[in-house]
């Protein structure tokens, strides 16, 4: 199938979708900087989808930045490293992201140290074969970076009988606020478009696409030109600005025009997406050797008082790097980390900084509004919003009666949670926060059914 | 600041800006020209049976929600809409007291008895009206001719309560689809488009309607499967019913720019809550509409047709919503 004819007109795009006011202003145009080391950093062993990293390390041992303190718990788990120079301090329980103890590696920084990475000889990726490729991606500590945070490794396992025609680099970053992968991709284009090579070495994709939104162009032009100079066989294509634009569904509809049946994968219409930070860090590790030990975190909102893009050490406390963008200002009325469609509001910011942190946004009430919510009057804007076709407005009708297994014949399993529904509503009715709670509940009914037939 | 603690709630944080009330405003704000028109062709009377039937309304809302949680319902900007609308589609001359009670009825039996704002089947304003119809048959069949007389009143708008209207002598004269019917005597398109016949408050002008429901359309406050469903289907059926006779029957121009037909299209087919949710469920609304129409206008007993079509619609949505899903994303039709 020949879907290049497409890209020439009009710019692509998928059907519904919301314009929230981007918000990027704050960050876009700041180059990534670093933050000065800390004295101690805190890395949960469970960053990611799956099994818990084991610990390899035992208290009082030295370790070097870059040294794995964690192997992978299964096959879906991944290793982790050491962000610094320093002595393991402790092996035990602190507060986590999800707003629960979770068991967690401490790092005292050594400052004596120049906490100079020292690359380390991986092979030839060129020489590998592809289980021997797995293993040193899996052993990189390499996760999705967009916020999902799922082993890249499984990923990159295609299954028996399934293919990746098409391989993409998910630059749309449409969350409203975040920047860092903007930044990515206008500071290491190189290694990103060198990231998409060494991947499509092992997968053998017809197509490689970049796929970035128009309100990014410093990026575009930039990977354009790249890809250009280097005469490589991949595509960069311009996305509408739209959310959400970034959902990996909406991607693939809007290059290819194809849609991920219900319930299955992109691999399953032979497509592959990637993050542009996991990309990056895939090439960087396969030309320095360097595993995942620090990312870009973009800090922003209107309560913060020096927004910014920041390389930031895994295991960093929240509360410092917050303090590095110069701290809250007053008149603060949320915390949260991801983006402010999706992202997951905290208590606490004496957490760490870990592996799917994409962003932490400080929100004041001018973002922030509390809203008088009025009944459902079926203006049917939900409907032209959502980017799955489902009837929000009739879901959210059924979810305020509890009727949850009606809300299941309608697909309220296949919503992705993206929130468009909630933004539009002219009532300010709570949809998609009542979608979470109706799924919760079918989960839950799902297992305990499932535990009931075992016996 | 070590420990401090940040409030919680769940995502999204960014809202957009269009509220409920916003909207129930700007449909307002788009009536002022209709308003003005009515007040340029009926003067006085126009004036006093807005404020008559959005007394009604305001009062029924208030009175019915002072003690609930919704006891702010009133300022939601929905119950006076329902009462100008109502009044647009009453008759110059007609009583104001009955006036009153249409928008009692239209708000109280119309939207409050269902659960209040969007949970009603039948839109509020034509409930009011065929209530109004069946009570005082006569009244609001007594039409008076438009002039430029603006501080004189019509017909019998003095009325005393409970005094039959139909004992005090008016000005009357007859609507262009009353002329039709009974006399076969068409009206020139002249006076159809810029308003110059007998009607309701708001159904004079066909032109202005035709403006604003492109604007409303535009500014996606209504969606624009209703209006292009509705108009379309009442021109290729009477269309193709005045090529068969075109002595008899009235031309698709005509059954466009006469009576209610555009106010209704244009602002009570529209209304979200009595209308349905799917594009093609909007289509099967609008064609149903349209065919009602032309069925009442031609063969039924009543030169107009439309407030008893959209109505009839209403009852159907419901059922509409049932059968006619949206396909999911990912899934088979």
């Amino acid at each position: 199938m020949d879907t290049t004819h497409q890209h020439n007109g009009s710019t692509l795009t998928f059907p519904h979708g919301i314009h929230p006011d981007d918000n990027k202003g704050y960050t876009q145009a700041l180059p990534i900087e670093r933050m000065p080391f800390s004295d101690d950093y805190i890395l949960p062993l469970s960053q990611h989808i799956g099994a818990p990293s084991k610990a390899i390390v035992t208290k009082g041992q030295q370790v070097k930045r870059g040294q794995m303190i964690a192997e992978p718990g299964g096959f879906v788990s991944v290793a982790l490293h050491a962000p610094v120079d320093g002595t393991v301090t402790d092996i035990g329980l602190y507060p986590g992201q999800n707003g629960q103890e979770n068991l967690s590696v401490r790092i005292k920084t050594d400052h004596f140290s120049s906490q100079q990475f020292e690359p380390v000889k991986v092979p030839d990726y060129r020489q590998m074969d592809l289980p021997e490729f797995i293993r040193h991606v899996q052993n990189s500590g390499l996760v999705g970076l967009g916020g999902a945070a799922f082993p890249a490794h499984v990923k990159f396992s295609i299954p028996e009988g399934k293919r990746c025609r098409y391989l993409m680099v998910n630059g749309c970053e449409c969350e409203p606020f975040l920047t860092s992968d903007d930044r990515l991709m206008i500071e290491y284009g190189e290694d990103l478009v060198n990231g998409m090579m060494i991947l499509n070495h092992f997968l053998g994709a017809e197509k490689i696409y970049i796929a970035v939104e128009q309100n990014k162009p410093e990026a575009l032009a930039n990977l354009r030109k790249i890809v250009k100079e280097g005469d490589l066989p991949m595509e960069v294509v311009a996305l509408k600005t739209k959310y959400p634009q970034g959902a990996e569904k909406m991607m693939i509809k809007a290059i290819l025009g194809l849609e991920v049946p219900s319930g299955k994968l992109p691999v399953d219409i032979d497509v592959l997406v990637s993050n542009v930070g996991s990309i990056t860090a895939l090439s960087q590790y396969f030309s320095t050797g360097m595993p995942l030990i620090e990312r870009v975190i973009t800090v922003s909102g209107s309560a913060i008082n020096r927004p910014a893009n920041v390389m930031v050490p895994l295991g960093t406390s929240i509360r410092e790097l917050i303090d590095w963008c110069g701290g809250i200002k007053d008149g603060v009325t949320r915390v949260l980390f991801g983006g402010p469609m999706m992202g997951m509001v905290q208590k606490s910011i004496n957490t760490p900084v870990v592996k799917g942190t994409s962003g932490i946004l400080v929100l004041s009430d001018r973002e922030v509004r509390d809203l008088n919510q009025y009944n459902c009057i079926r203006c049917g804007r939900c409907i032209d919003a959502c980017p799955l076709y489902l009837n929000p407005c009739l879901l959210g009708l059924q979810a305020k009666k509890g009727l949850w297994e009606e809300m299941e014949e309608n697909n309220i399993m296949d919503c992705f949670e993206c929130a468009s529904c909630s933004y539009v509503c002219p009532s300010s009715i709570p949809l998609v926060q009542s979608f979470r709670v109706a799924k919760g509940f079918l989960r839950e009914k799902k297992t305990r059914d499932k535990e009931t037939a075992n016996g | 600041m070590a420990d401090r603690k940040f409030p919680i709630s769940t995502a999204p944080f960014l809202k957009g800006e269009t509220t409920t009330p916003g909207i129930m405003l700007h449909v307002l704000l788009t009536l002022l020209p209709v308003v003005a028109l009515a007040f340029y062709f009926f003067g006085l009377s126009a004036l006093l049976l807005l404020m008559s039937t959005s007394l009604g309304c305001l009062l029924t809302e208030w009175f019915f929600n002072k003690n609930t949680t919704k006891k702010y319902s009133v300022w939601d900007g929905s119950a006076l809409l329902t009462g100008v609308l109502l009044a647009l589609t009453l008759p110059p001359g007609f009583p104001l007291w009955m006036a009153f009670l249409g928008g009692v009825v239209a708000i109280g039996m119309g939207k409050l008895i269902w659960g209040g704002l969007g949970q009603n089947i039948f839109n509020p304003a034509l409930l009011g009206r065929a209530f109004l119809q069946a009570a005082f048959p006569t009244a609001i069949t007594t039409w008076s001719e438009p002039n430029g007389r603006y501080l004189a009143l019509r017909g019998t708008n003095l009325a005393p309560p409970l005094y039959g209207a139909e004992n005090i002598e008016g000005i009357t004269s007859a609507t262009p689809l009353s002329k039709m019917k009974f006399d076969q005597v068409p009206t020139a398109l002249h006076d159809l488009l810029w308003g110059n016949t007998g009607g309701s408050l708001g159904e004079t002008c066909g032109v202005i309607l035709l403006v604003i429901g492109i604007y409303l359309v535009v500014r996606k406050v209504i969606n624009w499967r209703i209006p292009a469903s509705v108009l379309l289907t009442v021109v290729v059926l009477s269309g193709i019913i005045y090529l068969i006779n075109p002595g008899q029957y009235p031309s698709p121009l005509f059954m466009v720019f006469s009576g209610g037909l555009l106010l209704g299209t244009v602002y009570m087919a529209t209304d979200p809550v009595t209308s349905p949710l799917s594009a093609k469920g909007l289509w099967v609304f609008g064609i149903g509409i349209g065919v009602l129409v032309v069925l009442i206008r031609i063969w039924g007993g009543l030169p107009e047709g439309v407030m008893y079509a959209i109505l009839l619609m209403n009852a159907f949505t419901p059922l509409i919503n049932r059968y006619i899903k949206i396909r999911t994303f990912g899934h088979k039709k």
